[in-house]
C-alpha cells in the first residue's frame, strides 16, 4: 500500500497500463506537457513519448469518436475529457456511436475505450462546468460507467476499466483529487465491476451514495450513530452494472433505504434504485425510499448558492431520521 | 488501369445498381422497409475506390451505404438479408439498411447520422499510424456532413498527425431536399481542405479513370505518411433521398441528364474500345449478377427473422 492522493491513484494506473500494454494511449486536453488541469496525466509523455499521451484541440466529438475508431482497429485508447459536462458537445458520438456500435453491428466490434474526467462542486466553476452528469448514461444501454470514491476504488476500477473490451465512461470528482488515500500497489489491482463496497456496516438504514456523497453519507453515519441509529452506508461503484442485490440484501435487513448524489434528483440515478428496490422488496419496507440529489436548478456560482443547491449532510440526516419516523 | 481490376470495378458497380433496384422492387412490394436510401447513380466512386483496398484497410460508410458496403466485399445475399432484417444479415436484423457493416471486411460501418462516421475513421487512421501498418482509412460522407462539425474538427485533426485518412465527399447535390447553393458558401467543398493546409482535390463521379486516378494519388500521399487528402466527388443519386420521396425539390429532366452518362454504361464501353473486354464478356458479367442477385433475393426471402430470445445479446462484450 502507499498513501497517495486520488489523483495519483489515477495517474499511476495509466502508467502502469502504458507500461503493461502498448496499446494503451491517452489523448484529451493538455494531457501532454501539462498533465492535465488536474494532474492526472503528469509525467506520462515524459515517460512513454508524445505519441502515447498526447493534446488533442479542442474538438470533443472527434476526441470520442476518434478514440471509438482507434478502438475498434486495435488500440486501447483512453480519453481524457477536462470536464464530464463536455459530454455534451459530444453527446451523438458517446451515445449513437459507442453505446450502439457492438449491438447494431452484429455484435462483431470489441470497443476497448475509456473516457474519463471529472465533475462536481467544489471549486467554483458554476453551471457549466460543475454538473454530475452519470445517470443520463445509466439511462441509455451499451456503456459501462464508474464512480470511484476513494483512491483504492480509483486504482481498481481504473485498471478494469482500461482492461474491458467495452467501452467504460469514467467519473471522478473533482473534490476528491487532493484527498490522501491508501492505495494498493499491486500491478494487477483490479475491482470488478458491479460489485459495491459497503463503506460503513450498520443495521437501521440503508444509505447508497457514489462519489463525493459517499464522504457525505459517511459524515451523516457518523452524527445517526452519535443518536443511537446504526446506518450501512452503500457505494455501488459502478451504476452500469449496478449491484442492486448488495442493496436488495442491505435493505431487507434495515427496512430503510435513502439514496443520496449530486447528480440531479430528477430522473437521477438514486429514483432508480428506489424503484428497483421497492420493486424487488416493497415488503421488506418499513417506509418510503428517501431519494436527495441537487435541486431542479442550474448550478450556481456563489458557494453558498452552491452548497443550498446540492445535499448538504444534515439532509441526509434528516432523511435517515424520517425513513425511521423520528 | 489492368484488367483484372477493370473487371472487378465493372463487375462491382453492376452488383450495386442490381442490389439497390432489387431493393426498390422490394421496398415497394412491402418486402422491406424502414429508412432506405439508395446508392444507385453513385457506384462508380464506392467500386473505384474499394478495387483499391484490401480487408486490411478500413472504411467507414454513410446512411447511403449499401454501395460501400458490397464494394468492401459484403456479399449481396447477406447484405440483402440484413435490409430485410433476418437473423442471416451482417448484422443479425439488428442494422437494417443504415448500420449496415461488415467489420471482418475492414467496414467499421454505415452511420445514420449525418457526419457521425468521419471521427470514426479518424480514429481508425489514428490506429493505422500508431500500429505502423501500411494501410487507409477511407472516409465516405456527403455533401450534407460537410456541414456537421465533426468534419472539421476529424479533418483538421487528421491534418495536425498527418493520418492516412481519404476524405471522400460524395457530393450529389442534394441534402434531402435542399439544393447544395442553400446549404453551402463554396460550390465546391474541395475548396474547404485549405483552410486544414492539405489537398482538395475533385473527381468526376461519372468517370471511372479520373476517379481512379485521383484516388490512387491521394492513397499514395496517405501511405507515404503526408497526411489526408479531402476528395470530392461530384456525383448524383438517380432515386430521390429515400424511397418513398416524392422528389418535388429537384427537375426530372436534370436526373435524365445524369442517366445519359450512366457511369457503368460509360465504363463498359471504355472497356471493350480499349480491349480490356470483350462485349460477350460485358453481357456475361451483366447476366451473372443478375442471377447472383435472383439468388440472394431468395435466400433474403427464405432466411429466418431473428429470434427475440437473443435481443439481449451483444449490448456488452461478455468474456
Amino acid at each position: 500500500m502507499s498513501r497517495k492522493t486520488y489523483a495519483m491513484a489515477i495517474r499511476d494506473v495509466l502508467a502502469s497500463e502504458m507500461k503493461r500494454d502498448e496499446k494503451v494511449y491517452v489523448m484529451g486536453e493538455d494531457v501532454q506537457k501539462l498533465g492535465g488541469i488536474f494532474g492526472c496525466t503528469r509525467g506520462l509523455a515524459d515517460e512513454f513519448g508524445d505519441d502515447r499521451c498526447f493534446n488533442t484541440p479542442i474538438s470533443e466529438q472527434l476526441m470520442i469518436g476518434a478514440g471509438l475508431g482507434s478502438a475498434c482497429s486495435g488500440m486501447r485508447p483512453v480519453v481524457e475529457l477536462m470536464y464530464m459536462d463536455f459530454t455534451f458537445v459530444a453527446m451523438d458520438q458517446i451515445l449513437n456511436q459507442v453505446a450502439k456500435t457492438r449491438y447494431v453491428f452484429g455484435g462483431k466490434a470489441r470497443i476497448p475505450l475509456v473516457i474519463r474526467g471529472q465533475q462536481g462542486i467544489g471549486r467554483g466553476n458554476a453551471a457549466t462546468h460543475s454538473q454530475s452528469v452519470e445517470s443520463i448514461f445509466m439511462h441509455f444501454p451499451g456503456i459501462k460507467v464508474a464512480c470511484p470514491a476513494t483512491g483504492e476504488d480509483a486504482a481498481g476500477l481504473l485498471r478494469t476499466a482500461i482492461r474491458d473490451d467495452n467501452p467504460v465512461m469514467f467519473f471522478e470528482h473533482k473534490g476528491l483529487y487532493a484527498t490522501k488515500f491508501e492505495v494498493p500497489d499491486d500491478p494487477d489491482f483490479c475491482i470488478p465491476f458491479g460489485k459495491a463496497r459497503i463503506a460503513k456496516a450498520g443495521t437501521d438504514v440503508t444509505i447508497v451514495a457514489n462519489l463525493l456523497y459517499v464522504h457525505r453519507a459517511l459524515e451523516a453515519a457518523a452524527i445517526l450513530e452519535k443518536e443511537g441509529i446504526s446506518a450501512e452506508v452503500i457505494d455501488p461503484r459502478t451504476l452500469v452494472p449496478f449491484d442492486y442485490d448488495a442493496v436488495e440484501e442491505s435493505v431487507k435487513k434495515t427496512g430503510r433505504l435513502v439514496v443520496v448524489h449530486e447528480a440531479h434528483k430528477t430522473a437521477g440515478w438514486g429514483r432508480e434504485v428506489a424503484a428497483e428496490i421497492s420493486e424487488r422488496c416493497f415488503r421488506y419496507l418499513d417506509a418510503a425510499p428517501i431519494t436527495l440529489g441537487t435541486k431542479a436548478c442550474p448550478l450556481p456560482f456563489a458557494l453558498n448558492l452552491e452548497e443550498a443547491a446540492v445535499p448538504s449532510v444534515a439532509d441526509i440526516v434528516a432523511a435517515a431520521k424520517a425513513t425511521l419516523y423520528k | 488501369m489492368d484488367r483484372e481490376r477493370a473487371l472487378w470495378i465493372y463487375t462491382t458497380m453492376n452488383k450495386i445498381r442490381a442490389f439497390e433496384e432489387k431493393s426498390y422492387k422490394f421496398f415497394e412490394e412491402n418486402k422491406l422497409r424502414g429508412s432506405v436510401h439508395l446508392y444507385t447513380g453513385e457506384e462508380a466512386c464506392a467500386a473505384t475506390v474499394c478495387s483499391t483496398l484490401t480487408d486490411d484497410d478500413y472504411i467507414t460508410s454513410t446512411h447511403r451505404g449499401h454501395g460501400h458496403c458490397i464494394a468492401k466485399g459484403a456479399e449481396l445475399d447477406k447484405a440483402l438479408a440484413e435490409l430485410m432484417g433476418r437473423a442471416t444479415g451482417y448484422c443479425k436484423g439488428r442494422s437494417g439498411s443504415m448500420h449496415i457493416a461488415d467489420f471482418s471486411k475492414g467496414n467499421l460501418g454505415a452511420n445514420a447520422i449525418v457526419g457521425g462516421g468521419i471521427p470514426i475513421a479518424t480514429g481508425a487512421g489514428l490506429s493505422i499510424k500508431m500500429l505502423k501498418k501500411t494501410n487507409v482509412c477511407v472516409c465516405f460522407f456527403g455533401d450534407g456532413a460537410s456541414n456537421e462539425g465533426t468534419f472539421h474538427e476529424s479533418i483538421n485533426f487528421a491534418a495536425i498527425h498527418k493520418l492516412p485518412v481519404i476524405f471522400v465527399c460524395e457530393n450529389n447535390g442534394f441534402g434531402i431536399s435542399v439544393p447544395l447553393e442553400q446549404s453551402t458558401a463554396v460550390e465546391d467543398i474541395a475548396d474547404r481542405a485549405v483552410g486544414y493546409g492539405i489537398p482538395g482535390v475533385i473527381a468526376d463521379g461519372y468517370d471511372v479513370l479520373d476517379l481512379d486516378e485521383k484516388f490512387l494519388a491521394a492513397k499514395e500521399r496517405a501511405l507515404k505518411g503526408e497526411g489526408p487528402t479531402l476528395l470530392e466527388v461530384k456525383t448524383y443519386r438517380y432515386r430521390g433521398h429515400w424511397t418513398g420521396d416524392p422528389e418535388t425539390y429537384r427537375d426530372r429532366a436534370v436526373t435524365e441528364e445524369w442517366k445519359a452518362k450512366d457511369a457503368i454504361v460509360r465504363f463498359g464501353n471504355y472497356m471493350v474500345e480499349n480491349g480490356l473486354a470483350t462485349q460477350e464478356e460485358i453481357d456475361k458479367i451483366q447476366a451473372d449478377v443478375n442471377e447472383e442477385m435472383d439468388k440472394a433475393a431468395e435466400f433474403a426471402l427464405n432466411s429466418p427473422l431473428p429470434d427475440p430470445a437473443h435481443l439481449m445479446d451483444d449490448v456488452f462484450f461478455e468474456g
